[in-house]
Order: C-alpha cells, then sequence, then structure tokens
C-alpha cells in the first residue's frame, strides 16, 4: 500500500488563536479517509492546508514525497489535488458542462477535449443527464455532486471533499456515498471532511478526528467511535460506555 | 444614406467606440476586472501613431503597432503591480484612474508630444493611401467598419476559446477558479494587456479620424466614460452589446448636444447621458442586447416562457 499524501506536525495559527496544533496523518492511495470533529476543531483549516489555500505555521504537507505546503492553489491543483468547498460556487453564468468543463483547462488547451472530459466527469456523479442545465436549477445534492464532478475534470490524485453531505437528507447521502465509493474503486484517493458521522462510518476506511485543533484519534472507524477520547470530544465528559 | 458626410462620420465615431467598447469589454466583461482609465491606452495609441507620422513621417501602420505593445506592456505592468501587492477589485479601477490622469498631465506638459496644444496631422490630400492609412472620410468609415467587425470577431473567438472560458470562471469567482488550476495572475495580466493593446489600436484610428490629438481629450476622463457607455448600455461580457450600446448612446448624446446648443440649454447631452445609463441600470440592468435576445425568444416561446424568464432576471 503505497501513500499518497504525507502531513508532518503540520500546524497554522491565525493571531494568538492555534486552528491546527502539530497534526500528522497520512493518506494511503486508493482509499478513502474521512477528517472529523466537532464544530471548530479545525478540520477546514486542515482542509485549506493541504490545498494550499493557507499557508502553515509550521509543519509540511508532502504529495508523493513532494513538498507542497509553498505552493498557492492553483499549483497544488495542477500537482493532482481538487477540492470542493463546503459552500458550493458554481459559475453563475455558465451551464452545468461549461462549469466542469474549467477544471480540464489546468491540463489542456482544447476545448472539445476539456467538453469531452467534463462529460465523463459528469457521467461519474450521475448529473451527464444535466450537462444543459443552467448551475441555479440544479438541486442541492446535485449541485454538491457538480462541485465533486468539476474537481474530477482536474484529473486529481487526491479528491478533498468539503462536507458534501452536509445539509443533505439520508436518501440523498447515501446516493453520494454510491458516486464516493466507485470513485475510490476506481483508484482516487479521496479525503472527507465530514459532520455526519453516520456516513463516514460507511464510506470511509480509515478516520482521522481531531479536537481543538490537535488530532485525538486515527484508526478504522470501528476504533474510532469506541475511543473514550473521541466520545467526550464530541458528547462532553461523563458519556463514557 | 452613406452619402450624407454628418451620417459617415457619426457611424465612423459609433464603430470605433464599438471596436473600443469592445476592449473594455473583453477586461470587465470576460476577465472581470474593471477599468475606469482605458483613456490611457486609447492616448498611447493615439501618439504613438501621432508622433511617429507628425514627427517623423513613419507610416501610422508601424505606430498602430507601436502604440499596441507601448499600451500592452504598460497595462501588464500596471496589473502586474496591482495584483502583486493585492490591489484588486475597485482599487484596482481606482489605480486605472490614477494612471490614466498621470499620463494626461504628463503629456500636458512634454513639448515634444505639443505638451497642451497637441499635435496635428497634414490635411489630407484627398487620396486614399492605404500604406500610409490615409483617405477621406468615407475610406476611415471603411476602416472603422473593419475594426469594429474585427472587434466581434476576436471577442466571440476569444469567448469560445479556452481563455473565454478561464476568464469567465475567474470573473465569477476566483477562488473557486484557482482551486480548479487557473492561474489567475498570469490570466488576470494576459486579459488587461490584450485589452490594452486592442485600445490603443482604436485610439490610433481616432487619432487619424480625428486629425488630431490634445491630451485632455484623447486621455481625459471623458473618454474613459465614453469607452464604457457602449458596453454597459449594450450588455456587460456579450459579443454584440458594445456595438448595440454605441448605436444607441452615441447618435443620442451628438443629437442631444445638437438640440442644447439651438434650444441653448449647455450639457443636455450628458443629463441625457446620465439619464440613459440610470435607465438602463434600472430597468435593463443586463444591457439593451440581453434584452433583444429575451424579447425574440419570447415571441417564439409561449407567454409562460416569457414570464419565467422575466422573473429570473429580476432575480
Amino acid at each position: 500500500m503505497t501513500t499518497l499524501l504525507e502531513v508532518e506536525n503540520l500546524s497554522r495559527s491565525f493571531g494568538g488563536l492555534i486552528a491546527v496544533k502539530d497534526v500528522s496523518f497520512s493518506l494511503r492511495a486508493g482509499r478513502i479517509t474521512a477528517l472529523i470533529g466537532p464544530n471548530g476543531a479545525g478540520k477546514t483549516t486542515c482542509f485549506n492546508l493541504v490545498a494550499g489555500a493557507l499557508k502553515p505555521t509550521s509543519g509540511r504537507v508532502l504529495l508523493e514525497g513532494r513538498q507542497i505546503d509553498n505552493s498557492p492553489p492553483e499549483a497544488v491543483c495542477r500537482m493532482g489535488i481538487a477540492r470542493t468547498f463546503q459552500i458550493v460556487r458554481p459559475m453563475r453564468e455558465m451551464s452545468v458542462l461549461e462549469n466542469a468543463m474549467i477544471g480540464a483547462f489546468s491540463w489542456t488547451r482544447n476545448v472539445s477535449e476539456a467538453r469531452s472530459k467534463a462529460y465523463e466527469s459528469l457521467e461519474s456523479v450521475g448529473l451527464a443527464a444535466k450537462a444543459h442545465a443552467r448551475t441555479d436549477q440544479l438541486t442541492l445534492p446535485d449541485r454538491k455532486m457538480l462541485e465533486t464532478a468539476k474537481a474530477l475534470s482536474t484529473r486529481p490524485k487526491l479528491l478533498l471533499l468539503d462536507e458534501v453531505m452536509a445539509g443533505l437528507r439520508p436518501t440523498e447521502a447515501a446516493g453520494i456515498v454510491g458516486v464516493l465509493q466507485k470513485l475510490a474503486e476506481g483508484g482516487l484517493t479521496i479525503l472527507l471532511v465530514e459532520h455526519v458521522m453516520r456516513i463516514v462510518m460507511e464510506v470511509a476506511s480509515r478516520v482521522v478526528v481531531l479536537h481543538h485543533g490537535a488530532k485525538i484519534a486515527e484508526g478504522p472507524p470501528g476504533e474510532v467511535v469506541a475511543d473514550p477520547k473521541v466520545l467526550e470530544s464530541y458528547l462532553g465528559a461523563g458519556f463514557h460506555a | 444614406m452613406l452619402a450624407n458626410p454628418y451620417v459617415i462620420s457619426l457611424m465612423t465615431i459609433v464603430l470605433l467606440f464599438t471596436f473600443l467598447g469592445q476592449s473594455w469589454n473583453l477586461m470587465l466583461g470576460i476577465g472581470g476586472q474593471l477599468s475606469i482609465g482605458h483613456a490611457l491606452f486609447v492616448g498611447l495609441g493615439a501618439y504613438s501613431v501621432g508622433v511617429l507620422y507628425v514627427k517623423y513621417g513613419i507610416s501610422p501602420w508601424v505606430g498602430l503597432l507601436t502604440g499596441m505593445i507601448l499600451a500592452g506592456s504598460v497595462g501588464a505592468s500596471i496589473a502586474w503591480l496591482s495584483f502583486r501587492f493585492e490591489v484588486r477589485g475597485i482599487y484596482f479601477a481606482l489605480l486605472t484612474i490614477a494612471a490614466a490622469e498621470f499620463a494626461r498631465i504628463m503629456f500636458s506638459g512634454w513639448e515634444f508630444v505639443g505638451a497642451m496644444q497637441g499635435l496635428f496631422f497634414p490635411a489630407p490630400t484627398g487620396g486614399i493611401e492605404i500604406s500610409m492609412l490615409r483617405g477621406d472620410a468615407r475610406f476611415y468609415y471603411f476602416v472603422a467598419l473593419a475594426l469594429a467587425a474585427l472587434g466581434i470577431i476576436g471577442t466571440e473567438f476569444i469567448s469560445r476559446s479556452y481563455l473565454g472560458y478561464v476568464w469567465r470562471a475567474m470573473r465569477d469567482d476566483e477562488s473557486a477558479a484557482r482551486a480548479l488550476g487557473v492561474r489567475t495572475f498570469q490570466h488576470k495580466i494576459l486579459v488587461i494587456s490584450i485589452s490594452a493593446a486592442t485600445a490603443a489600436a482604436g485610439g490610433g484610428v481616432l487619432a487619424l479620424v480625428q486629425g488630431s490629438i490634445f491630451p485632455d481629450s484623447i486621455m481625459g476622463m471623458g473618454l474613459s466614460v465614453d469607452v464604457l457607455i457602449g458596453p454597459v448600455v449594450g450588455g456587460l461580457g456579450t459579443t454584440f452589446g458594445p456595438l448595440v450600446g454605441s448605436l444607441a448612446a452615441i447618435p443620442l448624446n451628438h443629437l442631444m448636444s445638437a438640440l442644447g446648443d439651438s434650444l441653448r440649454i449647455p450639457g443636455l447631452n450628458n443629463i441625457t447621458y446620465g439619464v440613459v445609463l440610470i435607465s438602463v441600470v434600472w430597468f435593463l440592468p443586463d444591457g439593451i442586447w440581453p434584452a433583444i435576445v429575451r424579447l425574440c425568444k419570447a415571441i417564439q416561446a409561449p407567454p409562460t416562457a416569457w414570464l419565467w424568464q422575466s422573473r429570473k432576471v429580476e432575480e
């Protein structure tokens, strides 16, 4: 099992606030890993550090052994890490297909090549039938999947998903779980930042738990939920099983 | 209609401002970068043609090329400096005004380029000389027509190329575009320098048409506003917006100017400009051209579709 991404002693502070404190973990190729934790645990900061949207105060991020934490987001994307945004950000005046094409221009300048890649991306998330719709005609789960399709068009090695299932009904989330599992079977490595525990259990093969910016547990989902420290962070002290 | 010299000269101006509007439109409508100092680039183009031709007798073709290179580099430098230090959006727009005013004042005091007295092209001899880009009013009408057509075709071409997609993505959401691998820093510089270079080409021809160059008119705020009226009225980011907008705004301005003179109401044209701009922003916020497109679609489609579409627009 090869390691795709390594996060080494990553820290980030905003003024006096330490959002991420000495966090280390690694992602294995072709697996789905989830980054979880209660509100304010530093999940999104950690995610932005990996995506290049924020620079770490200390520590390193390595993709296939190459240090990437000094690179701007567009360079990180071109090295093979694509991300989605927690708040979905479709380009308003473009169709679904055109939105999905943008990512492809990170590796081609050929419009028809980008278009066929965009179709492929939309197909893999089940949006191909709505390729010519306007983005404001999409439902919330469809918009979340469009975000994923946009990221897939960049041909990533690693896909970072920021709360793709937040605000969805269980049936809608189940559809997305199916899509993610299929992508992982196809060899894509996925890092999920997620709030909904039940879904994480179902889809992730490994879970990293953050609390107050620090890593408090890591391992297969079954083990992690039984960890008293994790229970305490989510539910407060006094809920030990 | 083309026999009337007034109509010819008016249409020449309309077409030239279509082209200039197109260059501005490329920058804001597609690239998302606002310039309120486009007169700087127009002026650089005009002076390049003027100085080389009037002082040294060098063909305006060379002047146009020089102006485009000069304005493109100046545009790129302003953009580089600005974005390097994270000056963007409305602050970048203010910087473009400052740069244009700086250039205007510099050229106003620069004796070599005629300072406040300006530069005058020799009177036309009557014959048409393509190599020197000299001819009568009708000749310039066709030059302006060719330029406007080139501008429309060029915009459409860029719009459909990968640049168009990448620039629109950058315009709509810069950080989302960067996350998808768009090198927005380079692309912003590129769109601004292309826009500046095309504005300079338009400025060079404008100088030839007018036969003279004065810093206050070719590099003044008034010209920067004239450049953006067409695309704003016609439809920002659309291929035909600048043409439709210029066709609507410039003849109206001339008409009101004449009417103001005969009624002795000074500034009537500027008041009308203001009223037209406010009306367009109020009633047709995305411009005349998109409204025409909607109307055409509505005539073919059932009335319910029209209602739905107009509601969408209000959102």
